[in-house]
């Protein structure tokens, strides 16, 4: 017998996407029966009062959790999330529901024996509810209490290796697509990248001295599967500037018809036969294609690496080899200001160990931002504040024409002195010797 | 329930700490065949909707089954997982960025019975566990938030929606019939922490009534200052409120210049925004992240307010439902929503997805909206 009677949220059981409600019952089911003899650390009946909130919130179309709470690990800044339940008497089980971020390995790869290490610390020091994962990218433990905090940090760092992520005005969890690991198009090792810098940033990560958050993410190409473009105060996008390689041979079995096009993705409908010129050609951005007989031709020097021949045609385009990565800067979702696009900062650098040349690049942009910046405003909004000229004086940039979609369409310059012969020390009464009042 | 302590020792918090370890190194949990091919792959292919293989130099082979599943999840159903992963894939599997779970297995055999064990699986309300799905020109899984279950701050719920959209849009997980992959999001505040501003579809929980003012409370619960600062629009004023007697500080709000993005309550507890009937849903479209033959793309609010339905949102799920058939029957080969929006003009979208266009769709939030206007003689009747 349910703790809580749930007539709407039971709605959501039926249908064929996997019911979050089922799971939750299911769950409720395995902490009463007990069956692993776990003696658990947190109300065994957990579940059973978030269901029961989460139907109350469906009853009132508004939310029962309090705002906030600061609680933490000691010495750590963030990697906990305080959550009260604003009904307590109704869902003790719930009155204290603290998040844990923690933070994820690279390209979410897992064996199942560590996952069963997680599942048992989280089912006897937590609810057992989890997100796999939360949306930067850390495994997310949903609900426990306070005295089980650093109990649960001790044995996550002493057991498993295992540290947690970061929340508030810090570095958050960095996080990367699956990248060379199994992905043609990847131009860089997304992994060891994001995990070198997680590592050289742990003080960022877990100690807030930032006037907000701040987001690395690392996309292996430019079709960006983790969105780095749109989300990440720095992104990290692989690209390539030689030339992208043709296999002709392949080519021809794409035009022959042997082999799907965009790896037969597109295998639920009859579009027709495969027409490279329409398909691949006249979808250049560029115009940088064309068919000398059966070779297709690209030139090369004009692309500007929009992926989708090389997407479309798999097995017959690949991406250069001569790989690095741009540095995109400044995105974030609208609050406040509306929403921006990371712009580009560094259109080309190599990706090498132990990644010298990105470091600087980060840390000059951290003390301008650490500098300048205001309490919450994010690297995106700093830059329009004081403009993109700020930036390339912080970071020591030498000004290209790859930074602007266009250039400017006013005049108005900030000239400054040092720009303008003679500076702008004047004598007046020198000029009205020529010029009468 | 007698208190078991780890070995942490609260009077000397120091001893013995371990702290700044970071994760464990993704290299611990590759499979061996992608240890030893990681960098070294060719090309990719679809076996099926959800099913694919990826080829290496050496002439390996991997094949992944991607599957669905709600990204809250628990541990039950993670040790489901593991056991799956043990019984097909020697214990490995990954997760996407788009809460699929990846089972990856080295031969071509491995594939038919690990799909069938995991079609199989069923919860007990009837739904899939494990619906395979969710690639190539087709519908993937939702990205969202919190909502709910977790959140201060919502405007909807997440996981309900979620489900609710899913179960309308299943055909799609499971099919490629797309003229290109369609991406749907949900953030459940406009704080976005799912960043659902670039999705091809974006589900967005947004308020519509200004914060209510706890007075008698908001000077012991809040700094006044951080909250005034916190106004985007310079709406939030100081002021002194008299109750029974008392002269307490607290706020005015000018409610005629607030835009509802609760900033103020993030800053301050004493101000909630939530209402039944004023909180629900605006419907966003035509964004990307992807820079394949056009730039990523924000995504347009097209509808300004559907209701929280609550448990299945049906307005919210039947407009999504519409915008995907009219830009199936519609778009090009390879033609992403936004892209196709774009190429038949807005006033066609607006047209052929049946959405009424108000005037809360016409921007009006500083220098940008200017840009939205249209600044030219060509349009469509």
């Amino acid at each position: 017998m349910a703790k809580h009677k749930t007539p709407l949220l039971d709605q959501l059981e039926s249908g064929p996407w996997p019911s979050f409600v089922s799971d939750l019952k299911q769950q409720a089911e395995v902490r009463a029966k007990n069956e692993a003899n776990i003696e658990f650390q947190i109300p065994v009946d957990v579940v059973e009062d978030l269901m029961g909130v989460l139907e109350l919130s469906f009853k009132h179309g508004r939310t029962h959790w309090k705002h906030g709470g600061i609680v933490g690990v000691f010495g750590y800044g963030g990697g906990v999330i305080g959550r009260y339940c604003d009904q307590p008497q109704e869902f003790p089980g719930v009155a204290h529901f603290h998040t844990m971020r923690v933070n994820q390995p690279g390209g979410k790869f897992y064996t199942a024996e560590y996952l069963r290490q997680l599942c048992d610390l989280w089912d006897f020091r937590g609810s057992g509810i989890t997100n796999m994962h939360g949306s930067t990218g850390d495994i997310i433990f949903l609900g426990t209490t306070t005295k089980q905090l650093e109990e649960i940090f001790y044995e996550m760092t002493h057991n498993l290796n295992q540290d947690l992520g970061g929340s508030g005005s810090n570095l958050r969890t960095p996080s990367d697509c699956i990248g060379q690991a199994r992905c043609e198009f990847a131009c860089y090792d997304t992994q060891a990248l994001c995990y070198g810098l997680t590592q050289e940033y742990q003080d960022e990560l877990h100690r807030p001295a930032f006037p907000y958050k701040f987001k690395f993410k690392f996309d292996g190409c430019p079709n960006c599967c983790v969105a780095s473009i749109a989300r990440a105060d720095m992104a990290f996008i692989g690209t390539w500037r030689d030339d992208i390689r043709i296999d002709q041979e392949a080519v021809a079995a794409y035009i022959g018809g042997e082999i799907a096009p965009n790896g037969g993705a597109h295998s639920g409908r009859d579009w027709g036969a495969f027409d490279i010129q329409s398909e691949i050609i006249d979808n250049c951005p560029t115009d940088c294609m064309w068919m000398e007989g059966n070779k297709l031709m690209i030139d090369n020097k004009e692309c500007n690496r929009c992926m989708h021949c090389i997407n479309a045609m798999p097995r017959a385009l690949r991406i250069g080899e001569d790989t690095g990565l741009s540095i995109l800067v400044g995105a974030k979702a609208p609050i406040l200001d509306g929403a921006q696009m990371g712009s580009m900062l560094v259109p080309f650098v190599k990706a090498e160990e132990p990644y010298d040349e990105i470091k600087e690049v980060i840390e000059a942009i951290w003390d301008w931002w650490m500098e300048e910046g205001k309490n919450r405003e994010r690297l995106g909004e700093l830059m329009k504040r004081q403009g993109f000229q700020a930036l390339l004086k912080a970071t020591g940039l030498d000004p290209d024409p790859r930074m602007v979609q266009e250039p400017r369409s006013n005049p108005y310059i900030f000239w400054n002195e040092d720009e303008v012969e003679g500076g702008w020390e004047r004598d007046i009464n020198e000029f009205r010797k020529y010029h009468q009042r | 329930m007698a208190f078991v302590s780890s070995g942490y020792n609260p009077d000397k918090p120091m001893e013995n700490r371990i702290s700044d370890i970071g994760p464990r190194k993704f290299d611990e949990f590759y499979p061996p065949v992608i240890a030893k091919n990681k960098g070294k792959w060719l090309y990719h292919e679809y076996i099926q909707p959800g099913v694919y293989y990826h080829v290496a130099e050496s002439g390996d082979k991997v094949f992944t089954v991607r599957v669905g599943g709600a990204r809250l999840m628990s541990t039950t159903h993670i040790r489901e997982i593991c056991e799956i992963a043990e019984k097909h894939c020697d214990g490995y599997l990954r997760f996407t960025t788009r809460n699929n779970v990846e089972f990856l297995v080295d031969s071509e055999d491995k594939v038919k019975p690990l799909v069938e064990d995991l079609e199989s699986r069923k919860f007990a309300g009837g739904s899939f566990k494990f619906p395979v799905g969710g690639t190539g020109a087709g519908i993937t899984n939702i990205v969202h938030t919190q909502g709910w279950i977790h959140c201060h701050t919502p405007a909807t719920d997440a996981s309900g929606p979620v489900k609710a959209t899913m179960d309308v849009l299943f055909d799609d997980f499971k099919d490629h019939r797309l003229p290109a992959h369609l991406r749907v999001s949900l953030a459940c505040c406009l704080n976005m922490c799912g960043a659902v501003h670039c999705s091809d579809i974006a589900i967005l929980g947004y308020h519509r009534k200004p914060p209510l003012l706890d007075h008698e409370y908001l000077d012991k619960m809040c700094e006044i200052p951080l909250a005034i600062a916190a106004c985007p629009t310079a709406a939030i004023k100081p002021t002194k409120i008299e109750i029974e007697g008392k002269k307490l500080n607290s706020v005015a709000v000018n409610e005629s210049r607030c835009m509802f993005c609760g900033n103020c309550y993030t800053m301050c507890p004493s101000m909630p925004l939530a209402d039944t009937e004023g909180d629900g849903i605006v419907i966003m479209a035509g964004g990307k992240v992807s820079n394949r033959i056009s730039a990523p793309k924000f995504s347009k609010v097209v509808v300004a307010f559907l209701p929280n339905e609550a448990p299945r949102w049906p307005q919210t799920t039947a407009t999504i439902k519409n915008i995907v058939e009219a830009y199936a029957k519609d778009a090009k080969k390879y033609e992403r929503l936004g892209e196709w929006a774009e190429r038949i003009g807005w006033e066609r979208f607006f047209e052929k997805c049946e959405l009424e266009f108000t005037h809360h769709l016409i921007d009006d939030f500083r220098d940008p909206a200017y840009f939205t206007w249209r600044q030219t003689t060509q349009f469509k009747f």
